[in-house]
């Protein structure tokens, strides 16, 4: 069990946080292999490829270029190949309706980025955590609903 | 026309399990959803064949011991969850019974391979329980308390907000929104 490790993906269109990101990654103990895209047509184009691994958590930036991330959730969510993915929203927005809006198209967990390192670490490893439960337990994927 | 259907996953997977069986003529045993006794050695033929068969449907035979153990654990602590009788005995307590092994031995093999310890592993599970009441029964949330020990409802919102982030409230709420959205 521990030896399966988690795949990842972040889609976020800020390099900074995409670095601050690994790094957090990095420090947990959870095994993950990241792979990263900097914006959400670049998730969608690889996601939709015929072969592509499937990740096992995907973190959605919501503000991006070209697609941003609630567009790309609800294309997941009506792609019958990607639509029970397991979805996080990465997000600095705290707006009431931004939470309800991504939980109603099929979000898992909505995150706030935080604003210290060591926050980040703790909070990417409560959702890796989480998730890892899901992923392992007879736990109710339908009513697979967090905002941390 | 929608149908709302739900589901019994212990019946489901023991029956699904006893048919595959069955086909293969083996001769067994079901203790628990998680555990069989086959009577006597299977050839390697039948074994390939039942892995093949049941992993088609997400079921695995698991060859790890300690990851048998940890299926084992997650087993009981559903199993004291929904049974009334032993829902108010300890957890540690019940576990070291149930599965005749010290608890400070089951807490360590748990928390080595899943990332969490027993005791956050059930509160997920109870609150996941609670979630399933909230959506598919009209159960008040005393009830849902009552159901699952809680002290007190305040006991329940509380470790529901802290585990999942949303009150109660906003969750049904979310979940009542979920449903009509769907349809629409």
């Amino acid at each position: 069990m521990s030896t399966t490790q988690l795949n990842v993906v972040l889609a976020d269109d800020d390099e900074d946080d995409r670095m601050l990101f690994v790094e957090a990654i990095d420090e947990i103990s959870i095994k993950t292999e990241l792979s990263l895209f900097n914006h959400g047509q670049e998730l969608m184009d690889y996601l939709t490829l015929p072969n592509a691994l499937m990740p096992n958590l995907i973190f959605l930036d919501l503000n991006m270029p070209i697609k941003n991330g609630l567009q790309c959730l609800k294309e997941i969510r009506e792609n019958p190949k990607l639509k029970d993915l397991c979805v996080a929203i990465y997000s600095t927005s705290s707006s009431e309706k931004d939470i309800e809006e991504t939980f109603l198209n099929g979000a898992n967990i909505y995150v706030n980025k935080p604003h210290s390192f060591s926050k980040l670490r703790d909070v990417v490893e409560k959702v890796l955590q989480l998730n890892w439960q899901y992923h392992t337990s007879n736990l109710n994927k339908d009513t697979f609903l967090f905002r941390i | 026309m929608k149908l709302f259907v739900k589901y019994d996953f212990d019946t489901l997977c023991k029956n699904f399990v006893s048919e595959h069986l069955d086909a293969l003529d083996i001769s067994y045993t079901i203790h628990s959803v998680n555990e069989v006794t086959v009577n006597g050695d299977l050839n390697d033929n039948k074994y390939k064949t039942l892995t093949t068969a049941l992993q088609k449907y997400g079921i695995e035979i698991l060859t790890n011991q300690k990851s048998t153990l940890v299926e084992r654990i997650k087993h009981a602590i559903d199993c004291m969850l929904k049974d009334e009788k032993s829902k108010h005995l300890k957890l540690s307590s019940y576990l070291a019974d149930t599965l005749n092994y010290s608890y400070t031995y089951l807490s360590t093999v748990f928390s080595e391979n899943t990332y969490t310890s027993i005791e956050n592993y059930a509160i997920l599970r109870k609150v996941d329980l609670a979630k399933e009441f909230m959506c598919n029964t009209n159960l008040t949330l005393t009830e849902i308390a009552y159901r699952l020990n809680y002290s007190s409802v305040a006991h329940l919102s509380g470790q529901f907000k802290k585990t999942t982030g949303l009150t109660p409230s906003a969750f049904i709420n979310i979940m009542k929104k979920k449903k009509q959205y769907k349809i629409q």
